[in-house]
């Protein structure tokens, strides 16, 4: 699956330019299903970029193609939550001159980059590339309760109940879209739900 | 209050060729403050000529009681410093500009390293007293060619996060060694020669170091050069840019309106259309890109000069 082209947007969407390469400095690597493979095409550019490397993955697909390109260290978890003591701790460690490469989904991109840039990792430091589901990590602005892995609009927080309708206002700090009630005005009045698109 | 006349209050050597001035209200006014970095503009009336220039503050920021600033002698210079050396005394009278800052500490960052060389200290003797102050994590580099001509070397705290490079002594500055154990979030801070800084940015570049967490300042004079004519298409005049004057100064002797404020070449201020050139524009300043500089359409006249047949600007 190639790097996600998501249409244009409102400022405050998210964009993900793609990986580039710095070089064999020390890097840090977090992936989730498909993001595997845009770790695997940029070893391929350059190999040099794993020699410092710490990739942590977190499955969808048989990581073994990604454990064999042989970084200098490689884990697996089965999610985000389980891993993140272990990415705290190689970003509490880190130094300056150390880049973040993070590849897959928007919920494990936004919470990671947000998990960085509080570690004191500079934006500029950091690269992106969508790929995979282009499901939603959602906050209620009601509730404020996250819903994972969102994929229609609307579609019904998880905690409160209420029907949201998905926008493309972004928080960094949650690394979550915000949803919206959508029947307020006219309760009940529900509009179809639709797959959300790139 | 873009400028006041303030009293020479002190002149001091530091070293054989830096001496620091102390400026003072006439009338024991208490003076803006301003923050670690900022510098001011000194105005010398240097026989019929008006000299402009920039000098960091080297006081405490906190300190509105006086300004202080370091002057390094540069014989081979235009003639402010000499001015300065040579014809300044206690006593006198000088028209001092309000304090600007194009080098201020971001205080975002985690954790702060000052590099200074030679006469470069000058910013950072401000910027130790804010950090110290603050509390805030910091390390001071501080290199010279000898301990005699460190003349920063006395206003510096005695601090373990401070550390002297002498050449002379053989413990010159390793900038890789010093930017690889820095943690995240830390911002460098570069002021001095133009070699220096090159040295720095290169080495924070082979090391991984994002660009938006290093600073440099480098210490801008506007160069001597042939002289040239210029043509102001709004001022309907042409000028002559004498060898040792540069085309602000110029625009300023024939009081033409030119805004500026750093006079070199950082702050982008002095930015002046070019409507034509025939001929090459000695662009010296670090403002303008390298496409700006080639398509020899912008000229900052702070510092940047021009040979060839014709200049026409917008002015």
């Amino acid at each position: 699956m190639p790097r996600t082209e998501f249409s244009p947007s409102i400022r405050s969407r998210p964009v993900y330019p793609g990986l580039e390469s710095q070089g064999a400095t020390p890097a840090l690597m977090l992936a989730d299903a498909e993001g595997a493979e845009a770790l695997i095409d940029l070893a391929a550019r350059d190999a040099s970029v794993l020699d410092q490397a710490h990739v942590i993955y977190i499955p969808g697909v048989d990581g073994a193609r990604l454990r064999a390109l042989g970084a200098r260290m490689y884990h697996e978890a089965p999610s985000y939550a389980a891993c993140l003591e272990r990415y705290r701790k190689a970003l509490a460690d880190a130094h300056m001159g150390t880049q973040l490469y993070l590849a897959g989904t928007e919920g494990l991109i936004g919470q990671a980059l947000a998990e960085a840039l509080a570690a004191g990792l500079p934006a500029d430091a950091i690269q992106t590339e969508h790929r995979g589901s282009v499901a939603r990590r959602m906050q209620c602005v009601h509730c404020k309760g996250i819903t994972e892995n969102v994929t229609t609009d609307p579609f019904v927080c998880t905690h409160c109940g209420l029907n949201l309708f998905v926008r493309d206002h972004y928080s960094r700090r949650l690394g979550a879209f915000q949803g919206v009630c959508v029947d307020a005005e006219t309760p009940g009045q529900i509009p179809p739900a639709q797959e959300i698109t790139p | 209050m873009t400028s006041q006349m303030l009293r020479v209050t002190a002149v001091t050597p530091l070293s054989p060729l830096v001496t620091r001035f102390r400026f003072q209200h006439p009338d024991g006014a208490v003076l803006p403050l301003f923050s670690g970095g900022a510098h001011v503009v000194v105005e010398m009336p240097d026989a019929g000529i008006l000299r402009r220039n920039a000098y960091s503050l080297i006081s405490d920021p906190l300190d509105g009681s006086g300004y202080e600033i370091a002057v390094r002698r540069q014989d081979q210079g235009r003639g402010g410093s000499r001015f300065m050396h040579t014809q300044v005394q206690a006593g006198d009278m000088l028209r001092i500009g309000a304090p600007v800052n194009l080098f201020a500490l971001d205080l975002r960052a985690r954790k702060h390293v000052l590099i200074a060389g030679g006469i470069g200290i000058t910013p950072f003797l401000a910027q130790v007293r804010q950090l110290t102050r603050l509390q805030l994590p910091f390390e001071l580099h501080y290199c010279a060619r000898s301990r005699s001509e460190a003349a920063g070397l006395h206003l510096l705290p005695d601090l373990p996060q401070i550390q002297i490079h002498i050449s002379d002594e053989g413990n010159r500055l390793e900038p890789g060694a010093v930017l690889s154990r820095q943690p995240l979030g830390t911002h460098v801070y570069i002021c001095g020669p133009e070699g220096l800084i090159d040295g720095v940015l290169d080495a924070a570049g082979r090391v991984g170091w994002p660009r938006g967490a290093l600073h440099a300042e480098a210490f801008l004079a506007p160069p001597p050069g042939a002289p040239f004519n210029v043509r102001l298409a709004k001022s309907g005049v042409t000028l002559t840019v004498g060898p040792h004057q540069s085309l602000l100064e110029a625009l300023e002797q024939a009081q033409i309106d030119a805004p500026w404020l750093c006079r070199g070449g950082a702050c982008g201020q002095c930015e002046t259309t070019v409507l034509s050139c025939r001929g090459r524009i000695e662009h010296h300043d670090h403002w303008l890109s390298d496409a700006e500089k080639s398509a020899q359409t912008k000229i900052m006249p702070c510092v940047s000069r021009f040979t060839g047949e014709e200049l026409i600007l917008d002015r």
